[in-house]
């Protein structure tokens, strides 16, 4: 396991997008979840200090109440990150599952779970998530990583049946078919562990997705507000018209940077791994 | 084509499976069928929603009908009420309520707004549905050809400093949301450097212009719609850049490339008959569903420039409760990207004849 850990850094630090990515990933997640056990969250509004240029006192400004806005991005991840993170765990799950059973079994289940898929991916999906985020009114994480993780399968899934369908033809699958292995031995002793580092790339590209639908239906102010979040950030600047104010720029581009900034660093993660694990596209 | 009596015999009169099958097999019935199919699933969704969930619309709107009356209306009167806005008769089974919904969205039918009483649905997103069409398939066709021209330079050029430089920036814009991008748009050369004047530019056109086939007019609505075009343009591109590389290096590896360079032909034809062709091929069905994720972007940037699409009704018909609304406009684009869907599945068939040849034979 360390060994493998070690191996894995090592692969890693001869790509520098890749490690660039891995460490932004790391970091953020530092911030999100450690960072604020020893910083304390600053609510009180300070009415002189309001909508600051970034200073040694407050390195990413103030806000529109004269509140730190770096402690904000601080405590402002930590929703963000697990809502995207169970999201993409959920979908993957799903994909994973219903791909991996539609590919081994094949046949009319294969058709059928294939036709819900494309009829899944042809709705607009931001579109459903809008509508349905508007009726259910989301206020906990995990309502909102399920209604995330419902509209985003479809891809995924398509792209684990195909993968499942070429390691199908496998020597060892092939041979474990004609010991009888049984279909639950075949897909979780004999697939699965082939499937890891594809999964994991899913997993985290996944995640981005989660993420950008978050934020958005955050941003238009589809979910019950509450606590501090990147997201929520964006909403007060924009339904405040503070986005037209030019003494607020830092204010809206902290949030705006720390969102894709985290998403670069997640996307670049996901196509390092890629290398390292598919060395077939390694190519000269 | 003659048959002979051997083959008569093997002939089924009439077998309902193998038909079916058949036409499942043909490429064009096939994604009439799926289309078919994708409009209906969406309206089931909706429907379902709308009357299944807890705390469902119908419901809320029965309880905000007799708030608002301030006691002058019983539950049953607003009950009566509400049956006849959502167009839904509350009495019947629910199976009944389905079909007799289904019925309506056939005709075309899609109720009639809460807001603007008396005002067909489907009237009110056929006002707003052509400006978003106008600017999502503008932005994303400009973002198909130019992606697919650099991606292809690219993978001829491999590892230069122009397929580094492409690369890279292609991968950024890909993974920056683009309502973030939208955002910097307008907080950068909006408000900072007030290069774009983004106050004008709201709208799909400048009240008081001549609607109509006239220069001004046409001026007029490409400037409204320059920016979301802008932002699609730029979210989309990075996306067709990097598959038709990779696409691209795949088909110049292949025999036929090295066979065509052999019997002498030019340079030029292969990169467009034979490279070019064989990798924009499967570019042209993720068309379709790049679509469908655009369209659903649309709610976001169309918020932020106010270009008057079907996103920003959405956006208010969701703050101001309009069920029918939101349900027509989930119809309406699905039915949008179903017929893009559509367009681009027939263009695959006549792009590649190994498909229509195979396609044909099946049964």
């Amino acid at each position: 396991m360390i060994a493998s850990a070690v191996e894995f850094l090592r692969l890693l630090s001869r790509r520098p997008v890749g490690l660039a990515g891995f460490i932004g990933v790391v970091a953020f997640a530092l911030m999100a979840y450690v960072a604020p056990l020893f910083v304390p969250l600053l609510t009180d509004p300070n009415i002189r200090e309001v909508y600051q240029s970034p200073s040694f006192a407050h390195p990413l400004g103030t806000d529109f109440q004269g509140r730190d806005v770096l402690n904000q991005i601080v405590y402002g991840g930590r929703d963000i990150l697990t809502v995207g993170f169970l999201a993409a765990a959920f979908s993957t799950l799903l994909a994973v599952s219903l791909g991996g059973l539609a590919a081994t079994v094949g046949g009319r289940l294969d058709t059928v779970i294939l036709a819900i898929t494309d009829v899944a991916l042809t709705i607009p999906q931001l579109i459903l998530l809008i509508v349905v985020a508007a009726i259910v009114r989301p206020s906990g994480f995990l309502v909102l990583a399920v209604i995330l993780a419902l509209l985003q399968w479809p891809s995924l899934l398509r792209q684990v049946r195909a993968q499942v369908l070429s390691l199908k033809e496998r020597d060892w699958v092939e041979a474990a078919r004609s010991l009888d292995l049984g279909l639950f031995h075949i897909i979780f002793r004999e697939m699965l562990p082939n499937m890891r580092s594809y999964i994991a790339i899913h997993f985290i590209l996944a995640m981005t997705q989660a993420i950008y639908a978050q934020a958005g239906i955050i941003f238009l102010g589809l979910v019950p507000l509450s606590g501090q979040n990147w997201g929520i950030m964006l909403y007060f600047a924009n339904s405040q018209g503070a986005i037209f104010f030019r003494d607020s720029f830092w204010y809206i581009l902290s949030p705006i940077l720390a969102i894709a900034l985290f998403q670069l660093s997640l996307v670049s993660l996901a196509s390092a791994l890629e290398d390292i694990f598919n060395p077939r596209l390694r190519s000269a | 084509m003659t048959v002979t009596a051997a083959q008569a015999r093997l002939r089924p009169t009439f077998n309902a499976r193998r038909y079916l099958g058949a036409t499942w097999r043909h490429p064009v019935a096939r994604a009439l069928a799926k289309a078919v199919l994708t409009v209906w699933a969406a309206t089931t969704i909706t429907f379902f929603l709308i009357r299944l969930m807890p705390g469902s619309p119908v419901d809320i709107k029965i309880d905000e009908l007799i708030n608002t009356s301030n006691g002058g209306l019983t539950y049953d009167e607003a009950r009566t009420i509400a049956s006849s806005l959502f167009a839904i008769n509350l009495d019947a089974p629910l199976h009944e309520q389905y079909f007799s919904f289904l019925f309506n969205v056939a005709r075309g039918d899609l109720g009639n707004s809460f807001l603007s009483q008396g005002t067909p649905v489907l009237s009110i997103i056929m006002g707003v549905l052509p400006w978003t069409l106008f600017a999502v398939g503008s932005g994303l066709l400009l973002a198909f050809v130019s992606g697919v021209g650099l991606g292809l330079v690219a993978a001829y050029r491999r590892n230069s400093l122009f397929d580094h430089v492409v690369n890279s920036l292609a991968s950024i814009v890909t993974s920056v949301p683009n309502f973030l991008v939208a955002l910097l748009i307008v907080l950068i050369f909006g408000v900072q450097m007030r290069l774009i004047p983004i106050a004008a530019m709201r709208g799909s056109y400048t009240p008081g212009v001549e609607i109509g086939f006239n220069l001004t007019f046409v001026l007029d609505v490409l400037f409204h719609a320059s920016l979301p075009i802008t932002v699609f343009f730029l979210t989309s591109i990075g996306h067709w850049v990097l598959s038709m590389r990779s696409a691209t290096m795949a088909a110049l590896d292949e025999d036929y490339v090295t066979a065509a360079r052999a019997r002498g032909l030019t340079d030029g034809r292969i990169t467009t008959a034979y490279v070019g062709r064989n990798a924009v091929l499967p570019l042209v069905t993720q068309f379709a569903i790049a679509a469908g994720y655009v369209v659903g972007g649309a709610v976001i940037i169309e918020t932020i420039f106010v270009y008057q699409g079907v996103g920003l009704k959405l956006y208010n018909a969701v703050f101001q409760r309009d069920y029918p609304v939101m349900q027509g406009i989930v119809l309406l684009t699905t039915a949008a990207v179903v017929t893009a869907n559509l367009i681009a599945d027939l263009l695959y068939t006549r792009l590649d004849p190994r498909i229509g040849r195979a396609g044909g034979a099946g049964g």
